[in-house]
């Protein structure tokens, strides 16, 4: 048995710690869960919970989910910069779930689990809230952030642990001893593996604060490495959750409720049974489990189930859904979410310029549809899936298998495409009921597309409101409604069952992008309402601003032209925040947006602070006849400090095209309570003849250090719609593009 | 998306899949991305959209680049290469090391299937233009947006990559 298997299958769940600066001081037993293995190999010590070094080699633990975006080679270089061993010469591994590999950035302050708890206890306990908001969870584009500290330091304290084992065994003075390529180097030159020391390495306390390498001396930080996943993805032997294999292993599918979240009143299985290889049907949550000894025979039993469906909890067109948020706006029954100056009298005494945004449902339509393995056996459950939250996934199989959540191990998989889909556990739900149901034998379930794009947690549809008024060439004034239905509250429904409405305050999501931008706006108020109960949504690339910053910097464009004011000047008059105005001046440069285009050609730009970061984009668009083309994309991002300047490329380009993909083409409707697209032939993904070429420049302000997953996604949809406004005089204010204009 | 004829007709079928041979007994109208993948363990090839829009199945048959995910097992005639026979970790063919060069996969989850369709090009056209790159790899879907380093890694391939045959020998065994 290889390490990764040892490790993946004998490891368990360590509960009850206290988390925060618990990763520099040496665990207590049980507390570590690489110490907390009953059948741990006598001959590997667990340092931190982050390394593991055994004869054999250096094992790190990245316990972030690898869905495409490089986060397991980043946080793995930032233990072994410290460490001071090659990237190259280490094993990397997601490692099990567990309370200490908390998302300090991420996990809710205990004032915010208190209140969450306060206000849905009675219905729920609050041990389920505690068992629900577990903190080991990717997203956001957190993950570097919150690892850039702790990683470094995980690595120091290994390394001074080594020079005190190396000491002891040589009877040397530690301050004589240094480390270099995965040895400590004595003083006369002899270098003493890392893996030779792990007997003297045993008890000695890591340090609690050790000093961490200034910048200048970094050697693998700040540079391009190579991806630790990219031989594997690249030769087909990288293992997603759908490639699972195990003895005698069944394989079923779904055939869920059209009307998402509701229930199955009734199925019959009895065409089913013609089909070979088919075993069972069983109805659970809002569908039926198919179970064959093949995923075709599954697929092929499942279009032969008839079910009697439970109705739609939630209006039956695309329509009403639209009409529900412009309700919710003219009620006016919102939250002031920010007021600066007096909006009411600016726009009272001056022309209102004004105009009304909607964006669509979006699907995350990962490449790899949803699925998850699980078997249960001998009161032990198992789960094999792609989970951006794997604490969850081991509660969610705790309660529906009836074992402790200690019986559970989850094993985190490649993810074949995240984006936030793979935060949610209906598909490991669906695995465990399958495993539950066939106790004994491992069971994958494996989602239709079909399923995965009728089934999804969407991106919310969206309604913005603006009113603004410009004075003498200067946006005076700028008042904004946005409208959504709430995410939070759509979440806290699929974790905690029946939920009431979660109260707005929490809600955050539904402003993202609108409360902290660094522009000097005299008068400027956000208005925050919420509709009611419409489609499941949750988490997508970019949450909340790939609506909002849509919404507030097409108004400000619409206000620069109503000001006479070239877009990105009117832009830099508002800020006086450096890196913002820097990036806006770097795709100034970038696009030569101040030389005149060729007839038919047009730029737009676009800004915001996007988690922080200053980002930045000019789109250059053409026309030919009635055809628009993207020419070219700039963006500039501020990352703050550049770790692995190839892989933030590589990130915000893809979150670039992922904005502009879901602007120009993406679009969940919704007839008969049925969502209509169901694969990509009506929900269109970019191929690469629709891909532009897209510039990068990547900006380093200094100390504080930004994520890069998202970073491109939001100004995308903006920027092209300001430059299709500059190049036909159509402002379009509803997405996707692609309903009002053609694309070559 | 075809209504499945409601006849299953299981059938011992003989495949050569990278070299080897295999002996199914199956229902003749099965993809064959399903016996490929839960039948052989050959899960390198991937599911994706299971109705030929989206290029994640893409296999060879006699060097030529096919959907899997379309192609009935009872009709498959050739020589079967997967992305697992197109190389391995330790001997990758230069399609896969210009991809690992230009470190193109994110998620990695298309990747076999656009190695593949790059397979099919190249062995037509060894140097193809930005057009041809297009035309070629249109039917090969990426969620992360990987095409400007496909296409990179693609041109960077020389022209005397090696193609061997219809790859009937190509795995080490």
């Amino acid at each position: 048995m290889n390490r990764k298997t040892f490790i993946y299958t004998s490891l368990i769940f360590a509960g009850g710690l206290t988390i925060g600066g618990y990763y520099l001081t040496r665990p207590e037993p049980n507390s570590n869960p690489l110490s907390a293995s009953t059948d741990k190999d006598e001959d590997e010590v667990a340092i931190t919970p982050y390394i593991l070094i055994d004869s054999s080699g250096v094992t790190i633990i990245a316990p972030r989910a690898e869905m495409g975006q490089g986060i397991q080679g980043t946080l793995a270089v930032l233990v072994a910069e410290e460490l001071d061993i090659a990237i190259s010469d280490i094993n990397v591994i997601h490692g099990p779930p567990s309370e200490v590999y908390a998302n300090n950035i991420l996990y809710p302050s205990k004032s915010t689990i208190r209140r969450m708890v306060n206000r849905i206890k009675n219905r729920v306990g609050i041990e389920t809230v505690h068992a629900n908001s577990h903190p080991q969870l990717t997203g956001a584009q957190s993950s570097t952030i919150d690892g850039f500290v702790k990683m470094r330091k995980a690595g120091a304290a290994a390394r001074a642990v080594l020079i005190q084992a190396a000491a002891k065994k040589f009877d040397v003075n530690p301050e004589l001893l240094s480390t270099e390529n995965g040895n400590v180097v004595l003083p006369n030159d002899n270098t003493i593996p890392y893996t030779s020391l792990i007997d003297d390495a045993q008890d000695i306390q890591p340090p609690i604060d050790p000093p961490l390498k200034p910048r200048a001396k970094w050697k693998q930080l700040g540079r391009s490495q190579p991806r630790v996943d990219m031989v594997s993805k690249c030769t087909g032997t990288a293992e997603f959750g759908i490639d699972i294999r195990l003895p005698d292993m069944l394989f079923a599918t779904v055939k869920l409720n059209p009307h998402i979240g509701a229930g199955v009143k009734h199925f019959d299985d009895s065409k089913a049974k013609a089909i070979p290889g088919y075993i069972k049907a069983i109805s659970r949550n809002d569908g039926i489990i198919v179970i064959a000894t093949n995923t075709w025979y599954a697929m092929q039993a499942a279009k032969k189930i008839e079910v009697e469906w439970e109705d739609a909890p939630y209006p039956a067109t695309s329509a009403a859904h639209r009409m529900a948020l412009l309700q919710a706006i003219d009620e006016n029954k919102g939250t002031q979410r920010r007021n600066i100056g007096d909006v009411d009298t600016a726009l009272a005494n001056t022309d209102v310029i004004e105009g009304t945004y909607h964006v669509p449902y979006l699907a995350h339509a990962t490449m790899e549809p949803q699925n998850a393995v699980a078997c249960l056996s001998d009161g032990q459950l198992d789960i094999w899936a792609g989970s951006q939250q794997p604490g969850k996934a081991q509660y969610v199989g705790a309660e529906i298998a009836g074992v402790s959540r200690e019986s559970v191990n989850v094993h985190v998989t490649y993810m074949g495409g995240g984006f936030g889909r793979r935060l949610e556990s209906d598909f490991i739900s669906m695995a465990v009921h399958a495993a539950v149901e066939m106790e004994g034998t491992p069971v994958k379930v494996t989602w239709s597309r079909e399923s995965d794009m009728t089934h999804d947690a969407y991106r919310p549809i969206a309604t913005g409101r603006f009113r603004g008024s410009v004075v003498k060439g200067k946006l005076d004034a700028l008042y904004l409604d946005v409208c959504s239905p709430s995410l939070v509250s759509s979440s806290a429904r699929r974790i905690y069952g029946t939920v009431n409405e979660v109260s707005e305050f929490l809600d955050t999501a539904s402003t993202m992008g609108t409360i902290k931008q660094p522009y000097q706006i005299t008068n400027y108020r956000v208005i925050a309402h919420t509709s009611q109960r419409l489609l499941p949504v949750g988490w997508y690339r970019g949450v909340g601003e790939t609506q909002n910053i849509f919404f507030l910097d097409s108004a400000i464009d619409e206000l620069s032209y109503a000001a006479g004011v070239d877009p990105l000047k009117m832009r830099l008059s508002l800020l006086d925040h450096e890196p913002s105005r820097s990036v806006l001046e770097s795709v100034a440069v970038m696009s030569n947006w101040n030389s005149p285009l060729p007839e038919g050609h047009a730029r737009g730009v676009a800004f915001a602070l996007s988690s922080g970061a200053s980002t930045a984009q000019v789109i250059e668009v053409s026309r030919k006849n009635d055809w628009i083309h993207i020419e070219r994309v700039f963006a500039a991002i501020d990352v703050g400090i550049a770790l692995d300047p190839m892989n933030i490329e590589a990130q915000i380009r893809s979150s670039v095209l992922f904005g502009l993909c879901g602007a120009m083409h993406g679009e969940i409707t919704v007839k008969n309570g049925k969502v209509e697209q169901t694969n990509f032939n009506d929900y269109q993904i970019l191929r690469m003849n629709q891909v532009p070429t897209i510039d990068v420049k990547i900006h380093e302000s200094g100390s504080k250090l930004f994520g890069v997953g998202e970073s491109g996604t939001p100004t995308g949809p903006p920027a092209l719609g300001n430059a299709i406004f500059a190049l036909t005089g159509n402002r379009i204010r509803k997405l996707p593009f692609s309903k009002s204009i053609n694309f070559v | 998306m075809n209504e499945q004829s409601d006849l299953s007709v299981i059938k011992e079928i003989k495949l050569k899949i990278n070299g080897l041979n295999y002996s199914v007994e199956i229902d003749e109208n099965m993809p064959l991305l399903w016996v490929l993948r839960d039948e052989l363990g050959l899960v390198g090839t991937k599911y994706g959209c299971g109705v030929g829009l989206c290029g994640s199945c893409s296999i060879l048959i006699d060097g030529k680049s096919m959907r899997s995910c379309l192609l009935s097992v009872g009709s498959v005639k050739g020589e079967i290469t997967t992305i697992e026979g197109l190389g391995t970790p330790d001997s990758p063919h230069q399609i896969q090391e210009a991809w690992i060069e230009h470190q193109v996969a994110q998620c990695g989850y298309c990747q076999p299937g656009q190695m593949i369709s790059a397979y099919n090009l190249l062995k037509k056209n060894q140097s193809p233009d930005d057009q041809e790159i297009d035309a070629a790899m249109n039917g090969n879907l990426c969620r992360c947006g990987t095409y400007s380093r496909i296409r990179d890694a693609i041109k960077s391939l020389p022209a005397d990559t090696i193609f061997r045959g219809s790859m009937q020998n190509n795995g080490d065994d």
